[in-house]
């Protein structure tokens, strides 16, 4: 029997931001029956891959055509993928989104807390392997083998391993997690567009500065027991965590 | 294959001069034939630093400008004639450099020569980054001292990726540490930077230790590379240098204090 009783002061649910790694659809026709074929190729590449992954579709290619929504969204969840939402599109495509109460997304960047949809858990990252067709979602990790120096800056669109050392004056940046198998003396920004799982793992911690997803902490404030010992950083609410590892 | 050799630092003051001098007259006593020249357009040092200074008639800008030879300008040394010295101009600044001019010049004297050493100027701006964008090798002379080390690692930043060959991604310069102005003593006081603690942060080849040597002053009055001063700890330091990038292997010397003897302990202070 359901417990009518509880307490007033317990809070029912929580809003929270969190941010997601989505694969992105790009539709580059408006031919539902050769989308439908090629989606079934692919799907029976990695079957189980794409089983119930969701999917974000980007009408951008498509949006001074005429584009039967309907149809692109019955063939997707066809092959057992769920769109979760489209971005882009002509007001007529978008109309008929919020018709059938899809969310519809910014372009630049997909604001995760706006999709209602209960998600699954985003696909691993290494979608690379897989050849799809989305370039977005082909992580790009950046491999650095000689010294960073003083004053370059090395930017990576995905995670960022680095088997040298990084020098003071010098900036690392990356989407994803950074890596660092020598001395951190610069600065090192991991999930600069906002990824707050994003990690930095260093095996010598002196850095100037240390940031995920825009928390970021300077050299004062990181207390010297971390420092010159092997740590990974993570942000656990709002809070950047330094741990030895 | 004539090689180009590039002799930085970034920060100012710390021995780019007395360096290029000296390795300059160490591999022309080595019978190479070696070109020195001064990048330093505006604040020439070199033609003091090798004693030529009232031989001068024509300069590194004359000859970019086509208004000299380089044949013409390029003046022999008197102690030794398998080195030879371009100077700079004192009357212009570093605009007067050019990419094509420069590229020029050591094209041609590629063809003759088999060492080419840039004596860079301080700074990253236009002279050193031309003095090094040709280079095969790059010297980095650095100080024991954070600011020197912290600029040489700036430098090194730039000749990975302003070269000519980081540009065309050929293999890149090669780069080899040169610590100049090492005081032993002062390193043990704890009041300079031991060769750990610069190799720690640059990871870089280390060339050789020069010591801290009143003779380097006095072979910069005379006009003489310390390099001929045999008797002198920094003249074999640069010696030691020079075999080393030939090829030879010598082990590292004045990297710690010398045990004073009797009367250096009598005499000292």
């Amino acid at each position: 029997m359901p417990n009518h009783s509880s307490s007033p002061t317990l809070p029912a649910f929580e809003f929270k931001s969190s941010v997601i790694t989505v694969p992105v659809l790009n539709i580059y026709t408006t031919d539902i029956n050769s989308i439908s074929l090629q989606l079934r190729e692919k799907v029976k590449q990695a079957a189980d891959f794409f089983k119930n992954s969701s999917v974000l579709v980007d009408l951008q290619n498509v949006q001074d055509q005429d584009l039967n929504l309907a149809l692109l969204l019955d063939a997707i969840h066809n092959v057992e993928i769920l769109p979760i939402g489209i971005r882009g599109g002509s007001e007529a495509q978008q109309q008929s989104a919020k018709k059938i109460q899809l969310p519809i997304f910014n372009i630049p960047r997909v604001s995760a807390e706006a999709a209602p949809v209960e998600k699954q858990p985003a696909p691993p990252t290494a979608v690379s392997n897989q050849s799809s067709e989305e370039p977005q979602n082909n992580t790009i990790n950046t491999l650095i083998t000689q010294p960073v120096r003083s004053g370059q800056r090395i930017y990576a669109k995905g995670d960022l391993v680095i088997t040298s050392h990084v020098s003071a004056g010098a900036e690392v940046m990356a989407e994803g997690n950074i890596h660092i198998y020598g001395a951190l003396r610069g600065r090192a920004l991991a999930g600069v567009l906002g990824d707050e799982n994003a990690r930095i793992f260093c095996t010598d911690l002196q850095a100037e500065l240390i940031s995920i997803a825009g928390n970021y902490r300077i050299s004062e404030d990181i207390d010297d027991g971390y420092k010159k010992i092997p740590v990974q950083i993570y942000l656990d609410k709002q809070a950047l965590i330094i741990k030895n590892t | 294959m004539a090689r180009i050799i590039v002799v930085t630092s970034g920060k100012g003051g710390v021995g780019k001069t007395t360096t290029s001098a000296a390795i300059a007259m160490g591999l022309a006593k080595k019978g190479h034939k070696t070109a020195v020249i001064d990048f330093d357009v505006g604040l020439r040092n070199l033609d003091l630093i090798l004693g030529c200074e009232r031989r001068v008639v024509y300069d590194f800008v004359n000859v970019i400008n086509e208004e000299a030879t380089l044949n013409q300008a390029l003046i022999k040394d008197k102690r030794c004639d398998k080195l030879f010295v371009l100077p700079a101009s004192q009357t212009r600044d570093k605009d007067a450099l050019t990419l094509e001019g420069v590229g020029k010049v050591l094209n041609e004297l590629k063809k003759t020569f088999k060492y080419i050493v840039c004596d860079s100027p301080a700074g990253i701006e236009r002279g050193a980054h031309l003095a090094m964008y040709f280079a095969d090798d790059a010297f980095v002379v650095t100080n024991p001292e954070v600011s020197s080390v912290r600029d040489s690692d700036r430098m090194l930043g730039i000749l990975a990726s302003k070269s000519q060959r980081a540009e065309n991604s050929e293999t890149p310069i090669k780069e080899y540490l040169l610590l100049t102005r090492y005081n032993p003593a002062r390193v043990k006081l704890g009041e300079m930077l031991s060769v750990e603690d610069v190799q720690d942060i640059l990871s870089l080849h280390l060339l050789g230790v020069i010591p801290e040597s009143q003779a380097v002053l006095n072979a910069s009055n005379s006009g003489t590379p310390v390099i001929l001063d045999e008797q002198s700890d920094a003249g074999q330091a640069y010696s030691d240098i020079v075999d080393r990038y030939l090829g030879e292997d010598k082990p590292h010397r004045f990297i710690d204090e010398e045990k004073k003897g009797l009367f250096g302990r009598l005499f000292r202070s």
